[in-house]
């Protein structure tokens, strides 16, 4: 165990990147509602942001020449690793409350822990993420330990 | 709205049915700016990345897990925590369904967890997921 998880890889434990401020619309609100084919009444308003509504707000809005070659943008927070197929491990969301058209929203994300296991088809490297949102305020929104295994 | 004192393990909250296609996967990542390519781009997402279709966001069904929550709940009661995780891809074609049932009560605090799930016509779990609210 802890072969592949290098002093150097170790090193990336408590580096973060901060989103915004984004002034948040009701149409942008909308537009997720009813993507997401809400049917609650005031997420289709665009009165309050559906609880997801977080996820798109904080991708970062790149062009094409800023993409990978599979349409998606690098993670700055993600360290080179010895493996390279991420998968989306899981997430669990803390709300404190919800968000409304006006809201100038913030946030920023750790990397808090990077851990090896032994799967059942080999090495797995865990990275484990908290983001913290808020308004600009500092009003607390919502709070997120998100995981990545890589294999 | 759900009642507190009625409550059992075991309730099962409702269910509600999915059929994302290439428009709805559009609408969808065109809101949260996503380019990736194995939302649209059929010939790459089967011949490059070898999947079996176009796949349907994981996030997309962590968001019908929290309208399933937030539909039971009604509007005296708030969504806390919720956790999933995507545990096999589903693509367009597939009809999803999701639900979940109750799993804990604290009838002094008002807090009930809830088990949810999104799970193909074959019934298999694409995406297990859970929910704490608390009941105003």
């Amino acid at each position: 165990m802890g072969e592949l998880l290098t002093d150097e890889i170790r090193a990336a434990i408590g580096s973060s990147e901060s989103y915004g401020p984004f002034e948040v619309s009701r149409r942008e609100i909308q537009k997720y509602a009813v993507a997401t084919e809400q049917r609650i009444a005031h997420f289709l308003r665009g009165d309050e942001a559906p609880p997801m509504f977080l996820f798109g707000l904080l991708r970062p809005v790149l062009g094409a020449d800023q993409l990978e070659a599979d349409g998606l943008a690098a993670d700055p927070l993600m360290p080179k690793l010895p493996l390279t197929r991420t998968m989306a491990g899981g997430t669990r969301m803390r709300y404190a409350r919800a968000v409304r058209p006006g809201d100038v929203v913030m946030a920023t994300r750790t990397l808090t822990d990077i851990f090896e296991k032994e799967g059942r088809t080999g090495p797995l490297i865990f990275v484990v993420y908290e983001l913290e949102v808020q308004t600009q305020d500092g009003e607390l929104i919502a709070q997120e330990t998100q995981t990545r295994i890589v294999r | 709205m759900p009642d507190l004192h009625q409550l059992q393990i075991g309730d099962p909250v409702g269910e509600r049915s999915y059929e994302p296609g290439n428009v709805s996967l559009f609408l969808y990542n065109a809101a949260i700016w996503n380019a990736h390519r194995i939302h649209y781009d059929e010939p790459y997402t089967t011949g490059v990345e070898g999947h079996e279709g176009v796949v349907v966001d994981g996030p997309l069904q962590g968001d019908w897990l929290t309208q399933t929550v937030l539909e039971w709940l009604g509007d005296d009661g708030e969504l806390i925590e919720f956790e999933y995780s995507n545990r096999r891809a589903s693509h367009i074609g597939d009809r999803l369904t999701t639900g979940g049932c109750v799993r804990a009560v604290d009838r002094e605090s008002g807090e009930v967890e809830l088990e949810l799930f999104v799970r193909t016509e074959a019934g298999e779990i694409t995406t297990p997921g859970s929910a704490r609210v608390r009941l105003t």
